[in-house]
């Protein structure tokens, strides 16, 4: 019954990833922990797999509709891949719970921005 | 100048996942969208696009920490393609205004996500 677990949290996070341009790692990893049983640092590394099937996927369907622009992806894709790799050497070494606040917090401002 | 800061917050946005392990595509999109005058549709999709080069170092990296479960990887992201049908459709054709105000109610609840995540230490 897991696999169909899985199917079921694939179908969703496809959705919703490919709805929100976002890869959907905030769902898949609680859910790869709660209904497939991974533990925590085995459900980052597995959905990041996924996103990365996910990701091809939506690329691909939107390109289909004419609405993917390689220029404007290169301007963020390729600094982040330099970001990822500092985060990941940072993770350990900074105040996880006062800089979590401050990620909150510039959510929450973009977020109501692009709400109201 | 404009598109020296939105490569500055791509770095950040990569930073913040690398740290967070949430996605670079919930900073990406409003990064294109406010930044470059993107439309939203279009800052979606790039946004895809964008998260590829990140997704492939990160699981390579995992992969040779031998952290990924390769057969829930599989199902999950096989699975996946049929939900992203689904949602590049409702994308579409849903009006620019409202797909805008969802993304930001994304955000809001991210928001709040990773400010209880902080609270209840995990």
């Amino acid at each position: 019954m897991v696999v169909l677990k899985l199917v079921l949290i694939g179908v969703l996070a496809g959705f919703f990833g490919a709805l929100f341009g976002v890869g959907g790692g905030v769902v898949l990893v609680p859910l790869l922990v709660v209904a497939a049983g991974l533990d925590q640092r085995r459900a980052s590394a597995t959905s990041l797999a996924a996103i990365l099937i996910a990701s091809i996927a939506g690329v691909a369907t939107y390109a289909l509709h004419g609405q993917v622009k390689p220029g404007a992806a290169a301007i963020v894709g390729v600094p982040a891949v330099l970001g990822v790799l500092i985060g990941t050497a940072l993770q350990q070494r900074v105040p996880f719970r006062r800089l979590s606040y401050g990620f909150a917090v510039l959510l929450a401002v973009v977020g109501a921005r692009l709400v109201a | 100048m404009t598109v020296a800061l939105v490569a500055l917050i791509g770095l950040l946005a990569g930073v913040l996942a690398g740290v967070f392990g949430v996605g670079g595509g919930i900073l990406f999109v409003p990064a294109l969208a406010l930044g470059l005058g993107l439309t939203q549709l279009h800052a979606e999709a790039a946004s895809l696009l964008a998260i590829l080069p990140t997704a492939v170092v990160g699981s390579w990296r995992q992969q040779r920490y031998g952290n990924i479960d390769l057969r829930a990887a599989l199902i999950v992201g096989i699975a996946a393609i049929g939900g992203v049908q689904g949602g590049v459709i409702l994308a579409v054709s849903l009006p620019e205004s409202l797909l805008r105000r969802l993304f930001g109610a994304l955000l809001l609840l991210t928001a709040v996500h990773v400010g209880w995540r902080a609270r209840h230490g995990s």
